[in-house]
């Protein structure tokens, strides 16, 4: 179901249509997260990835423009790249391990260590809290920086659009 | 190589390859579209499959979601993926909403959002400033 919203996204060229499915991408993502145990990122996924992004789309492409111009080259050329890629991708999956084996080395290097520990240091039930504001919480700072960076450079792109749109009206006035 | 004929080989596999056709699906958007919105999405669709990739490396079959549940006889899937793509999901919106706002503002500049229209108007405005120059002299 996902690859098939994902070729659609290809395939649609009503700007509309293709931000709308990029909302079912991402729930049906979320979805998936919900069967993989990742309950936290699913929640994450739905609000941020359904919710906000789709929401910044529509109102990018109602500041813009509606329909997508046909392309002018052929797509043989990036589909010949994106195929190799794919198969060095592939080829790289071949040396890990099966999906779900508790054997894997990624659940046997310090996972145990953050299950044996958070009981006795913590003492939160969710051990993703726990990491996200206690382990790891410089990451989270450093997140938190990098969201202020992108909003200011939000407000300072788009500050003064109307501003900017009456003055040129008035240059047109006079010419 | 005989293991990659093996059925188990495949099944195990076969979520990660999944992963991948996702991936390259986003990544072909991004290459081959000239439209700047139809861009943002698919380096999005290719940042969710990669969040996908991470997410499906932590299951653990039989597995539960890492919330202690009191039963020491539990298993647990691995939260470190999950901290991680948390903390991607957030930084991953905050470039979406950037590039967005970059794209607003060159549709002002430019008064089109197409890749291939916006390389016309740059070469025509060079060749101006060129003709500019060459008369100056």
């Amino acid at each position: 179901m996902l690859v098939v919203t994902a070729i659609s996204i290809v395939r649609v060229r009503k700007l509309f249509g293709v931000v709308m499915l990029s909302g079912v991408f991402s729930l049906l993502s979320a979805l998936l997260f919900v069967s993989f145990d990742a309950v936290d990122v699913a929640f994450t996924e739905a609000a941020v990835g359904a919710g906000i992004s789709t929401v910044l789309m529509l109102g990018t492409i109602a500041l813009t423009a509606r329909t997508e111009k046909k392309p002018s080259h052929s797509s043989i050329l990036p589909l010949i790249v994106v195929t190799i890629t794919g198969a060095v991708l592939v080829y790289g999956t071949l040396d890990m391990p099966n999906f779900g084996a508790a054997d894997a080395p990624i659940h046997t290097h310090v996972a145990p260590e953050y299950f044996s520990r958070t009981p006795v240091e913590i003492d939160v039930p969710n051990i993703v809290t726990a990491i996200l504001g206690s382990y790891r919480g410089y990451d989270t700072l450093g997140e938190t920086a990098v969201v202020f960076t992108a909003g200011i450079g939000v407000v300072l792109l788009i500050s003064g659009l109307g501003r900017r749109r009456k003055r040129k009206k008035t240059d047109v006035e006079k010419a | 190589m005989s293991e990659l004929f093996d059925v188990n080989f495949i099944i195990g596999h076969f979520q990660y390859w999944l992963g991948i056709i996702l991936m390259m699906t986003g990544l072909f958007v991004v290459v081959s579209r000239g439209n700047l919105v139809k861009k943002v999405v698919g380096l999005n669709v290719f940042q969710t499959s990669v969040f996908m990739l991470y997410i499906s490396m932590g299951k653990i079959t039989g597995g539960t979601a890492p919330i202690f549940t009191g039963n020491p006889q539990e298993v647990y899937s691995n939260p470190l993926p999950h901290v991680l793509i948390l903390t991607a999901i957030v930084v991953g919106i905050a470039t979406t909403a950037l590039g967005l706002a970059l794209i607003v503002r060159i549709r002002e500049e430019y008064e089109t959002i197409e890749e291939d229209n916006i390389q016309h108007l740059e070469n025509a405005m060079q060749r101006k400033e060129d003709q500019d120059a060459g008369a100056m002299i």
